[in-house]
């Protein structure tokens, strides 16, 4: 077995480490070594989604990084979104819309959500679509979800304004 | 779903990097790692040494040439499918990239890892070879430059020597006036095409030239159906030459059977898409 290392980085804005094999993945040492059980794990071949946190100010699953690869990275979970009790305004708007349903998949969708709202704060309903292939709803269908994404892209507007269709990404 | 043990080498220089491909045989090259991990999770594959080139700096950039793109291999998809570079001079490759996978994966996933990996079903390799893309093959001895038509040899497989590094991606500018795209046939969204085609064509005077075409999931290898572009090369476009295309490219294609569809479904589908591309460059020429 190969010799387990100490990773730091930084999560959710404090500087943290932990212990890591070459081949442990990111995602379970989100879980086991730092205790964040809010990054779920599904399907773990990179495929589902759930386990999608943002690496370094990018969307990525951490079923698909090794541990030891994000030394010295920042990293966000679902836990970083709130500040203290307060929901972020995704979390809000899914909350408002049952964009939830089972909530396995909710973490996963609401990070990817995060990425495409930083990049594209007005997406169109296709570009939602687009935005959330990569996360996987094993019990009920998208509907509610494009419905959250749409709210909260909307309550994150500067000035409130409705979206407005645009195709400008990054 | 955790891969067998290994030993993870984190090189910080290409120097660094070429040094342990050198002394350890079974060395395996991490990129972006979007299909490498998933392999070792599954145990597909279990390499005892894992050299991670994601910590040498410089690997990642867009520059533009003298009548081609500079992309450093450890380019992540996202920045090739967004790059106005790409997009203006090499738009089939930026569109075959914006359809990688998904976002996850195209923020980790690497021009110069799905180039070396070489799965025959991967959107940009068609899209590279399409375009006549050059590879550099960074070795101990120096550089080796490797066109695109000499670089995919097998499924899985490329020219690149065990001990090489692909440090770089050049890819040379669509003659003006080209229209291109990348038209992606899939069952779901994030799923590997059943058929992808890369297509390019320029106008010139009413007539076709310069017509790529690069076909991706339907053979060992992404292919270049030739006798497709000969049907239209030189030729004002109409419904039967663009047919014919179609037939050609289907014909050179040797699809397999899976979970994708069968042989026959997908040969016919070949015609299919790369009518459908080829009808969509026109319009964009």
């Amino acid at each position: 077995m190969a010799a387990s290392k100490q990773v730091n980085l930084v999560v959710n804005g404090q500087r943290v480490s932990g212990s890591a094999e070459p081949r442990t993945l990111l995602s379970y040492f989100i879980r086991e070594e730092l205790g964040l059980t809010g990054t779920h794990i599904g399907c773990i071949v990179g495929r589902c989604g759930a386990c999608s946190v943002m690496l370094n100010g990018r969307v990525v699953k951490s079923c698909m990084v090794l541990a030891q690869q994000a030394e010295g990275a920042e990293l966000l979970t679902i836990e970083g979104l709130t500040e203290g009790s307060k929901l972020h305004p995704i979390q809000e708007a899914f909350w408002e819309n049952h964009g939830l349903q089972c909530g396995y998949c909710t973490p996963g969708m609401i990070l990817a959500t995060y990425d495409l709202l930083k990049n594209n704060p007005r997406p169109t309903e296709e570009e939602i679509r687009e935005g959330v292939s990569g996360n996987l709803c094993m019990c009920t269908g998208y509907v509610n979800i494009v419905k959250s994404v749409k709210a909260a892209a909307s309550k994150m507007a500067p000035s409130g304004k409705k979206a407005t269709p645009s195709r400008s990404r990054r | 779903m955790i891969p067998r043990s290994f030993e993870l080498h984190s090189p910080e220089t290409v120097a660094e990097a070429l040094e342990i491909l050198e002394e350890k045989p079974e060395a395996k090259v991490l990129a972006g790692g979007q299909s490498l991990i998933p392999m070792m999770k599954l145990r597909l594959f279990s390499p005892p040494d894992v050299v991670d080139i994601g910590r040498i700096p410089g690997l990642s950039y867009i520059r533009k040439g003298k009548g081609r793109l500079h992309i450093g291999a450890m380019t992540i998809h996202n920045d090739v499918a967004l790059s106005p570079l790409v997009r203006r001079f090499c738009g089939p490759l930026a569109e075959a990239t914006s359809v990688v996978a998904d976002q996850q994966v195209r923020n980790r996933g690497t021009i110069g890892g799905t180039a070396c990996h070489a799965d025959p079903a991967g959107d940009t390799p068609a899209a590279l070879l399409a375009l006549d893309a050059e590879f550099v093959a960074t070795g101990k001895g120096g550089e080796r430059v490797v066109g695109a038509k000499d670089f995919f040899k097998d499924m899985f497989t490329t020219d690149l020597k065990r001990e090489e590094l692909l440090t770089e991606v050049r890819v040379p500018f669509l003659p003006p006036g080209s229209g291109g795209t990348y038209v992606k046939f899939v069952k779901a969204k994030s799923d590997f095409a059943i058929v992808g085609v890369a297509s390019s064509i320029a106008l010139k005077s009413g007539a076709c030239a310069d017509v790529r075409i690069g076909l991706a999931g339907v053979g060992p290898t992404p292919i270049r159906p030739t006798r497709a572009e000969q049907v239209l090369e030189g030729k004002k476009p109409r419904d039967d030459l663009i047919e014919e295309a179609g037939a050609r490219a289907s014909a050179a294609s040797s699809p397999f059977s899976d979970l994708r569809g069968d042989a026959a479904y997908k040969r016919e589908m070949v015609k299919v898409i790369v009518e459908r591309a080829v009808r969509l460059s026109l319009e964009r020429a």
